[in-house]
C-alpha cells in the first residue's frame, strides 16, 4: 500500500485538463453517446476489484464484496460499450 | 508477468483518450469506442495477470454474470430508455466503488495502519461512491415514473441536507483517525446513501439532464480517487477523464438555462412556480387542424421542427420522421432545432431522431439556428415549451429570464403541438401561445405529426 505520492496528483491534474480539452470538442450532437462510452470506461475500477476478490489471504468478506463489485462493473462495461455503439450505429448522414 | 502491468496501464490510458478524442464526429465515433473496448480488455489482462491474483473462481463467475445481465440490457433496451438506463449504470458503477473501498477499509482496519492519506482518499472515494449510486438509484426512479419525477421539498430540507453532509464527514474524520472503530463504519455508509437520496428527491424531472451529467461526473471523480488510494495510474487518468465529462456536460445545461448549479441541485424549481401559474385566462388562442398545418408546411420554403420531451414521450419520433422524408420530398428545406436541455439527459433527441433515419446533419444546435429564425416559414413545435418560451427573453420578471431559447416566435407562422394548455415544467407562463401568428395542434404529438405526414403524402398523390 502506498502512501502520498504527489505524482498522483499530477497524473490526475493532466488527464482532467486533458479531459475538459476533449470534452469541449465533442459534437453535442452525440453527447447521450459521449455519456454512455464514459460510464463504460468508468468501469475500469474492475481492476481495482480484481484483486479484492482473487487475492491470497482473502477475507470472505473481501471476496464478497469484490465479486459483487466485479459483476457490476462487468454490467456497466458490457452494456456501456454496446449500448454507444448501437446508438452512434443510428447516426447516419444524408443519403446513408 | 507483473512486467506486463505498468505497460497495460499505459496503453489502456491511451486507448481511453483515443476513445474520447474520436467522439468529436459521428464519423469516427465507432472507431473511438473501439479503442475504449481495447483498452479495457488491456486493463483487465493486466489485472488478472498480476501475482497477487491467485484464484479466478469468483472473478469468473461474477464476469460471466455481468455480462450475462450486461449483453441482453444493451441489446433490448429502448431507445427511449436510454435516460434511465443511464441513471442505473451510474448506480452500478457507484456501487462498485463503494464496495471496492468498503473492502479496502477492512483490509487496513488495524492499529498499524499505511497511512492517513490512503484513508482518507478511500473515505472520500467512498463517500462519492455511495452517494451517486443512491442518487443515480432515485434518478431512475424518477425517470422510469415510479417515483414522483416533481421536486419534492419540505420545509428546513436545507438545514436537514446539511446537517447530514456534515455528520457523514464527520464520522469518516474519525475513522481516518482511527481505523479500528469499524462500528463507525456501517454508520457512514447509511449517512452516505441517505445524503445522496436527499440530493436528488428535490430536483425536477426536467432537470434532470444537469443531475445526471453531474452523477457522471462524481462516479468519475470517485473511480479517481479509488486511483490515488491504490496508487493505481490508470484509475485516476479513467476517472479524471470520466469526471472532466460529467463536469463539462453539466456546465453545457446550467448554462442553456441561465442558471447556477446551486440553484439546480438545491432550487427545488418547478414546485413553488407551479402553484403561482393560472389566471388571466382571457387571451385568445388559434387553434388548427393537421390539414391545415399540413398545407402550410406544403406551400413553406423551410420549416424548423423544434423536439422536445414531449416528443420523446409519445414516442413520436418515427413519425417526425415520416414527415421529414414527406417535407423533403416536396422540396421543403427540413431542419431540427435541438435545445441542450431538451429531453432527459444531454443529446436525448438527438439520438431518438437518429434512430428514426434523421440525417444527422438536419440537426442544428440553438446557436446556429436562432440567426435563421426570421426567414424561416413554419416553426413546429413538438412536445417542448420552456426551451421555447419568449418570455425568457423578453420579460426580466419571468421564473426562466435569460434562459437561452430556441427563438420559434421570430418565424412566420408557428404550430405548436400540445396535448392542453397546462404550463410546462417551470411551471411559467408562455405567451408564444397567444402570439397572433401561433396556431395551436392539440393532440398526441405521434398522433398529430402522423396525420400531418399522412396529408403531405396523400396530398401528393403519391401515398405509400
Amino acid at each position: 500500500m502506498t502512501a502520498f505520492n504527489l505524482d498522483y496528483v499530477f497524473v490526475f491534474v493532466l488527464a482532467a485538463f486533458l479531459g475538459l480539452q476533449l470534452i469541449k470538442k465533442v459534437s453535442p450532437l452525440l453527447h447521450s453517446p459521449l455519456m454512455s462510452l464514459t460510464n463504460a470506461i468508468a468501469a475500469v475500477v474492475i481492476v481495482g476489484a480484481i484483486p479484492i476478490t482473487g487475492e491470497a489471504g482473502a477475507t470472505p468478506l473481501a471476496r464478497t464484496l469484490g465479486t459483487i463489485a466485479v459483476f457490476c462493473a462487468t454490467v456497466n462495461l458490457v452494456s456501456g460499450f454496446m449500448i454507444t455503439d448501437r446508438m452512434l450505429k443510428m447516426f447516419k448522414r444524408r443519403g446513408g | 508477468m507483473d512486467v506486463f502491468v505498468p505497460f497495460a496501464a499505459i496503453a489502456a490510458s491511451a486507448l481511453f483518450i483515443l476513445a474520447l478524442m474520436w467522439m468529436s464526429h459521428p464519423s469516427s465515433a465507432r472507431r473511438g469506442v473501439l479503442a475504449g473496448e481495447a483498452g479495457m480488455a488491456i486493463a483487465i489482462v493486466g489485472a488478472l495477470v498480476h501475482h497477487e491474483v491467485v484464484s479466478y473462481d469468483l472473478i469468473v463467475l461474477a464476469m460471466v454474470a455481468g455480462a450475462g445481465l450486461g449483453i441482453p440490457m444493451a441489446l433490448l433496451m429502448p431507445m427511449t430508455a436510454i435516460p434511465q438506463r443511464t441513471a442505473i449504470s451510474h448506480a452500478f458503477g457507484a456501487l462498485a466503488v463503494g464496495l471496492i473501498g468498503a473492502a479496502e477499509y477492512y483490509k487496513h482496519a488495524q492499529p498499524q495502519f499505511a497511512g492517513t492519506f490512503v484513508l482518507g482518499a478511500l473515505m472520500f472515494e467512498m463517500i462519492l461512491g455511495f452517494l451517486t449510486c443512491a442518487a443515480s438509484v432515485v434518478a431512475f426512479g424518477k425517470l422510469q415514473e415510479l417515483l414522483p419525477s416533481r421536486a419534492v421539498v419540505f420545509p428546513g430540507q436545507r438545514f436537514l441536507n446539511g446537517g447530514i453532509a456534515l455528520a457523514g464527514i464527520g464520522v469518516a474524520a474519525a475513522i481516518v483517525i482511527d481505523p479500528t472503530q469499524t462500528w463507525l463504519f456501517p454508520i457512514f455508509v447509511a449517512l452516505a446513501l441517505v445524503f445522496g437520496i436527499l440530493l436528488v428527491i428535490p430536483i425536477g424531472g426536467a432537470d434532470m439532464p444537469t443531475v445526471i451529467a453531474l452523477l457522471n461526473s462524481y462516479a468519475g471523480l470517485a473511480a479517481s480517487a479509488m486511483g490515488f488510494a491504490l496508487g493505481n495510474k490508470l484509475l485516476i487518468v479513467a476517472g479524471a477523464l470520466d469526471g472532466a465529462s460529467g463536469f463539462i456536460l453539466a456546465v453545457i445545461m446550467c448554462k442553456a438555462m441561465n442558471r447556477s448549479f446551486a440553484n439546480v441541485m438545491f432550487g427545488g424549481f418547478g414546485a413553488a412556480a407551479a402553484a403561482a401559474a393560472g389566471g388571466k385566462d382571457d387571451r385568445v388562442v388559434r387553434s388548427a387542424s393537421a390539414e391545415e398545418a399540413a398545407l402550410q408546411m406544403e406551400n413553406a420554403g423551410s420549416v424548423v421542427v423544434i423536439p422536445g420531451y414531449g416528443m420523446a414521450v409519445s414516442q413520436a419520433q418515427h413519425k417526425v420522421s415520416e414527415l421529414y422524408q414527406a417535407l423533403t420530398k416536396k422540396g421543403v428545406e427540413v431542419k431540427f432545432a435541438i435545445h441542450p436541455v431538451a429531453g432527459r439527459m444531454p443529446g436525448h433527441m438527438n439520438v431518438l431522431l437518429a434512430e428514426a433515419n434523421v440525417p444527422y446533419e438536419q440537426l442544428v444546435e440553438l446557436d446556429d439556428v436562432n440567426p435563421d429564425m426570421p426567414q424561416t416559414d413554419v416553426a413546429l413545435i413538438i412536445g417542448a415549451n420552456d426551451t421555447i418560451n419568449p418570455a425568457a427573453r423578453d420579460d426580466p420578471s419571468s421564473g426562466i429570464a435569460g434562459m437561452p431559447i430556441i427563438e420559434a416566435d421570430r418565424a412566420r407562422s408557428v404550430f405548436i403541438i400540445k396535448r392542453s394548455m397546462s404550463a410546462g415544467f417551470a411551471g411559467v407562463d408562455n405567451p408564444i401561445y397567444f402570439n397572433p401568428n401561433t396556431q395551436m395542434l392539440f393532440g398526441d404529438a405521434k398522433e398529430m405529426v402522423g396525420a400531418i405526414a399522412k396529408e403531405l403524402s396523400g396530398g401528393s398523390g403519391l401515398g405509400h
